[in-house]
């Protein structure tokens, strides 16, 4: 009995391929772009915890002395003292017409010696008396091997792994020897875990500064917020393919009803016959998932290259681009598959489990929704909405802001067929003419068996937009923070006050203006943070946008009399515009802005450097921006190390530093992009078999029109024009939810999971192209049906007259 | 000590050929270091501070503690010198190389930790008069105003989980291996200068994890140097002291060597300093257990026999996993004597691969 009635339930999809079909590609289409994702956002996840590691391992804090050279004896005392320190001379060696960088490390206690390039080649016998002795060895680029070979004079030159261009690795008494120096090292490098204990460094070297490590991890909180994004991408990609399923599911069980019923009535018990569907749903969806993860690795192995290029870009870390399979990951999209069908067909296995088997099959359209079921989704989405708006007011959490958000986007899909359904009633009113009339009305017939793609199409566009809407805003806020945060064009550090005082004169007539940045150590709402002072400009002025000012900010911060502080210190100490912030035990200044600083765990504030450098008058005054026209970066750049003899790393080219972050999000933006056209295309796909499934039913109301004289070529052209229509109108609505959507991962989502708000921008253009591509993938959804219809032989038509009852 | 630094070290020991040619590079040529000749005349404290016209050099010191509830430790402190070039230079240019080690085992447990630095700035060394030995923290100073610099030091070693402060005043007078000094390793004649201070009485304080012990118990040190230590046929060597409950104590060592055949000498040492030189064949050590330590079978219990003297005692190791993964790795540790002569001692091993 259980294998007839196992060939009976198949046979059904023998006899409608294209339904299998739509089922399967549904299913796999949400497993495909769900897993996808996140496979990207593992893959580049496990790729920045390696590059940050990379990172981290060569940012220790180190000593400096601002006097110049750290005597030996120092490093002696505090090595003796117990302290894992270890020594650095670092300086510019001209060689052959290039500056390069030498930097001389203490064989025996340095934390990451370099590592040889030539494994198992003539390099690996390099041993403590070619470092120690003799000339010494010189770790080198590749790329510069040759070159320093042939300038001579040099010691014996060695590939290593992970050195720049222009960086140069020896020992340090080799360093001392090509520096000229007398060996006193230019800093200390503090290794991590020293003994519990020791004596304080302030004790032991008084005059030693400690410098912390330079900051790199701001790129990767930034990276986070996209990866989270890129997961609500993921997860309405999935929820878009889930309605094709759930559209595809419904069917077939409805088409089935007189089979199940035939089915029991000879004598297969329910139990078995629900155990079979429940097995032909697990093989289907089976099947649809592992196509699905096919497509989700092979989408991920497409797009994962150019997170990783911006990876390698960014870090200069050497970062795979190849994907990992992870059965994990497999696993996890198998059951999302698996949850997904479940829930697609509870509602149709719950109605055959209940199903009488005497009342009559009553065969009709599967989906034409009764006044009473559209008035059942209207209270749906209505208790939805109200749970969004409680969640948005008193919720808080990342889950609470996800729950929200699909609270949201349900009863948005849900609406729909509402909202549609009235317009078309309102414009059935105003429409003059018999076709006219027919149309809006053969319209509104449409929408409930459309209702399900429309409602896909609507949540694919609002993704679409919402999404859009934030990488976009994302990215101009990130630009324009990266314009405050670099609006000189060069900044230098000084390795001491002479130094700076000798810069500052050597650029006044080189530059447009030298800005100094000096900056405190300071406690700030009981946590660690800094205090920034600047100089009056108008780089700051025309540069940077602020999150909130007093009128005459500027003025204020200038004249030492307001401060700026960072939106983190601004939320976690709960103070606005006018409020004091206390800088200093005995010091506070009212708040006269508020600016965006992403990626900063610290708080922090800015004041004017006047007033900073009269409350600190030992503060350390290293840093510097240089203001200079962009065309004379380069010349002035290379003057600095050639001319002035500024190592190269204390410089640091604006220029540089921006494409390479903008190319970061140019890159992410591509996938994004992808993301985009696939769930377009799902959306379309949705339409378009609705409209086959359709087509079918709809013979019988067409006869009629067709008998009437409307011809077939144009009732196929009014087909085309009613989904064009309704596509549009669903596009409508989608505009409204997706603005919505995007709100709340910028407002709401971001700031749970970072801390801060991300400014919302507005891209009509964006979304006019993303309304014509909508209209195009549901055009070309309907072009199929339509042609088909235009083609339908006479015969068939009046053949509907013949079967009727 | 990081695993980089170590790996490091390894590849300078590689590259010197420590497998090719004995345990740590000891085996190689004298290449312009000087190398020790017969009949010494040793010059103190001259003779207690470096000689870097010699290849190696070694301030070992071993000890037997006892807490007052009779727990059994075992310490160690090592200040080793190798040279690439057989002179000092100032500043970074130094040829000299120093290394630490300490260790402190405990019937249950075995820490150890290894510093690295080069002479020439201070961060490592020795000085005679007065007399320090150093590397980073660790120190082995003088401290007595007369007498022998040896006679009373301070000895201070940590590392991760451990640390320890130790008094250490001489009972007896420094002791002279081989003939007057000049010990012989190999019947090719490779030598090494060789005197220790086997007398010393101890006390102070070891700390392990959050835990303060008071200890007190009997240090024996080495003091070594050469420049070719090892024959090119010999791959590691076994090496004892022992201090008798009688008062006598006993430092012996085997050569081994490839051929399966060994190289012994030992010395007997009476209550009051004097000493009894034994050649090559006169001490026999067989090992009766071995135990697998990072990998290796490792002997941890012995038979050491110098029939001359009717002495036949069983050796056992106090831990048996008391490895030092340093640099060039080897086994140390505390023993305990059972037969003829009971007492407690030091076990080193080094070569086993």
């Amino acid at each position: 009995m259980m294998a007839a009635g196992w060939s009976a339930l198949w046979s059904h999809w023998r006899r409608h391929p294209l339904q299998l079909f739509t089922l399967i590609a549904g299913l796999a289409m949400a497993t495909a772009l769900w897993s996808g994702v996140q496979a990207i956002n593992g893959e580049a996840r496990t790729s920045y915890a390696e590059a940050e590691d990379a990172v981290a391992r060569a940012a220790l804090p180190r000593l400096v002395n601002p006097e110049g050279p750290i005597p030996i004896a120092y490093y002696v005392a505090l090595r003796r003292a117990g302290w894992d320190v270890t020594p650095l001379l670092e300086g510019p060696l001209r060689i052959d017409g290039s500056t390069f960088q030498v930097r001389g490390i203490e064989t025996l206690t340095a934390v990451a010696p370099p590592t040889v390039t030539d494994g198992g080649n003539t390099d690996t016998d390099i041993g403590p008396v070619d470092i120690l002795t003799g000339d010494g060895i010189v770790f080198a680029a590749r790329s510069a091997q040759a070159q320093l070979e042939d300038a001579g004079g040099l010691p014996r030159i060695v590939a290593a792994e992970g050195l720049g261009p222009r960086q140069l690795i020896t020992d340090i008494r080799t360093a001392t020897r090509l520096l000229g120096s007398d060996g006193a090292p230019t800093s200390l490098l503090i290794l991590p875990d020293q003994r519990p204990g020791l004596t304080p460094l302030a004790d032991l070297v008084p005059g030693l500064e400690e410098r912390d490590p330079v900051e790199t991890e701001d790129l990767g909180r930034l990276t986070d917020s996209f990866h989270l994004n890129l997961t609500a991408f993921g997860l309405l990609s999935f929820a878009v393919g889930l309605f094709i399923v759930h559209g595809a599911i419904g069917l077939a069980f409805e088409q089935r009803r007189a089979m199940f019923r035939t089915l029991r009535a000879l004598g297969l018990p329910l139990r078995q016959l629900v155990l079979l569907l429940i097995l032909e749903l697990g093989a289907i969806t089976i099947l649809g998932a592992l196509i699905g993860l096919a497509l989700g690795y092979l989408i991920a192995a497409l797009l994962l290259p150019d997170v990783a290029a911006t990876l390698r870009g960014l870090y200069g870390a050497p970062v795979e681009g190849g994907l990992v399979f992870r059965p994990l990951w497999a696993a996890a999209g198998l059951a999302m598959a698996a949850f997904g069908a479940g829930v697609a067909a509870a509602e149709g296995i719950w109605r055959v489990a209940r199903m009488p088997i005497l009342t009559g099959a009553m065969p009709r359209a599967w989906a034409l929704a009764s006044t009473r079921t559209l008035r059942r989704q209207g209270v749906l989405a209505v208790l939805l909405s109200v749970l969004a708006l409680v969640l948005a007011t008193m919720g808080s959490g990342l889950v609470a802001g996800f729950v929200m958000l699909g609270a949201l986007l349900v009863a948005a899909a849900l609406l729909l067929p509402i909202i549609l359904l009235a317009v078309l009633r309102t414009a059935e009113r105003a429409s003059k003419g018999v076709v006219a009339g027919w149309f809006w009305a053969d319209t509104r017939q449409q929408v409930p068996g459309l209702s399900l793609a429309l409602m896909a199409l609507l949540l694919a566009l609002a993704a679409n937009i919402g999404v859009g809407t934030m990488v976009a805003s994302f990215r101009t806020t990130f630009i324009g923070w990266l314009d405050q945060r670099l609006a000189s064009e060069l900044y230098v550090t000084a390795r001491t006050e002479d130094e700076a005082a000798r810069l500052r004169e050597w650029l006044a007539p080189r530059s447009e203006a030298v800005l100094p940045i000096w900056s405190v150590d300071a406690t700030l709402g009981g946590r660690q943070g800094e205090v920034y002072g600047i100089r009056d400009h108008a780089t700051y002025r025309d540069h940077w946008p602020l999150l909130g000012a007093a009128p005459d900010v500027w003025d204020r911060v200038a004249a030492g009399e307001g401060a700026l502080i960072n939106e983190q210190m601004a939320r976690r100490l709960g103070i606005g515009i006018g409020d004091p912030a206390d800088l200093a035990e005995d010091w506070a200044l009212p708040v006269a802005g508020v600016y965006s600083d992403y990626g900063n765990p610290q708080p922090q504030a800015i004041v004017g450097v006047e007033a900073l450098a009269a409350r600190y008058p030992d503060i350390s005054k290293l840093r510097h921006g240089i203001r200079v026209a962009p065309d004379r970066v380069n010349t002035l750049r290379a003057a600095l190390t050639d001319d002035f003899g500024l190592p190269d790393d204390l410089i640091i080219d604006q220029a540089a530093i921006k494409s390479l972050s903008v190319s970061i999000f140019e890159r992410t933006f591509a996938v994004t992009g992808a993301l985009n056209v696939l769930t377009l295309g799902i959306a379309a796909l949705a339409i378009l078999t609705s409209l086959l499934t359709l087509a079918g039913l709809r013979l019988p109301q067409l006869a009629p029109v067709w008998a009437i004289g409307l011809t077939r070529t144009k009732l196929g052209r009014l087909e085309v024009v009613r989904t064009l229509l309704l596509a549009v109108l669903t596009a409508i609505v989608a505009l409204p939810v997706g603005l919505l959507l995007a709100f709340v991962l910028l407002a709401i989502i971001n700031v749970e999971a970072f801390g801060w708000r991300i400014g919302m921008a507005y891209f009509p253009l964006d979304w006019l192209r993303l309304f014509l591509l909508a209209a195009l993938a549901a055009g070309l959804a309907a072009l199929l049906p339509a042609r088909r219809l235009a083609r339908t032989p006479p015969a068939i038509l009046l053949k509907v007259f013949a079967n009727e009852r | 000590m990081n695993a980089r630094v170590l790996c490091l070290l390894c590849s300078f020991l590689g590259a010197t050929g420590a497998q090719a040619q004995g345990f740590a590079g000891l085996g190689s040529d004298a290449e312009g270091f000087a190398v020790p000749q017969p009949n010494p005349t040793f010059r103190f404290p001259e003779d207690h501070g470096p000689h870097p016209a010699y290849r190696i050099e070694w301030w070992y010191i071993t000890a037997n503690l006892q807490a007052e509830d009779g727990t059994d430790y075992g310490v160690q402190w090592t200040l080793f010198r190798s040279a690439l070039a057989p002179h000092e230079a100032e500043g970074w240019a130094s040829p000299q190389l120093w290394m630490g080690h300490a260790g402190l085992t405990t019937p249950d447990a075995h820490y150890h930790a290894e510093r690295l630095a080069r002479g020439g700035i201070g961060q490592a060394g020795a000085t005679a008069e007065p007399f320090e030995a150093w590397i980073d923290d660790w120190s082995l100073t003088a401290t007595g105003t007369s007498g022998d610099a040896y006679n009373a030091l301070d000895m201070t070693a940590s590392g991760t989980g451990f640390a320890y402060d130790l008094s250490l005043r001489a009972e007896g007078p420094l002791v002279f291996h081989g003939a007057e000094g000049f010990s012989v390793k190999s019947a090719e004649g490779q030598a090494s200068y060789y005197y220790s201070q086997p007398f010393y009485e101890v006390s102070g304080t070891l700390d392990i994890g959050d835990r303060a012990v008071e200890v007190t118990g009997n240090a024996w040190l080495d003091r070594e140097w050469s420049s070719q230590p090892l024959s090119e046929n010999q791959s590691g060597w076994d090496w004892v002291s022992l201090h008798f409950r009688d008062g006598t104590k006993l430092m012996g060592f085997q050569l081994r060597q490839t051929d399966g055949s060994s190289y012994t000498s030992a010395t007997l040492i009476s209550e009051d300093g004097q000493t009894t030189a034994f050649a090559d064949g006169a001490l026999s050590m067989a090992p009766l257990r071995t135990t697998e330590v990072a990998g290796r079978e490792v002997p941890t219990r012995w038979r050491v026999r110098l029939p001359e003297k009717g002495i036949e005692v069983e050796i056992e190791a106090l831990y048996p996993e008391a490895w030092m993964e340093t640099s060039f790795p080897y086994w140390e540790g505390p023993v305990r004597m059972s037969g003829t002569h009971p007492g407690r001692g030091y076990l080193e091993m080094t070569g086993y691969e």
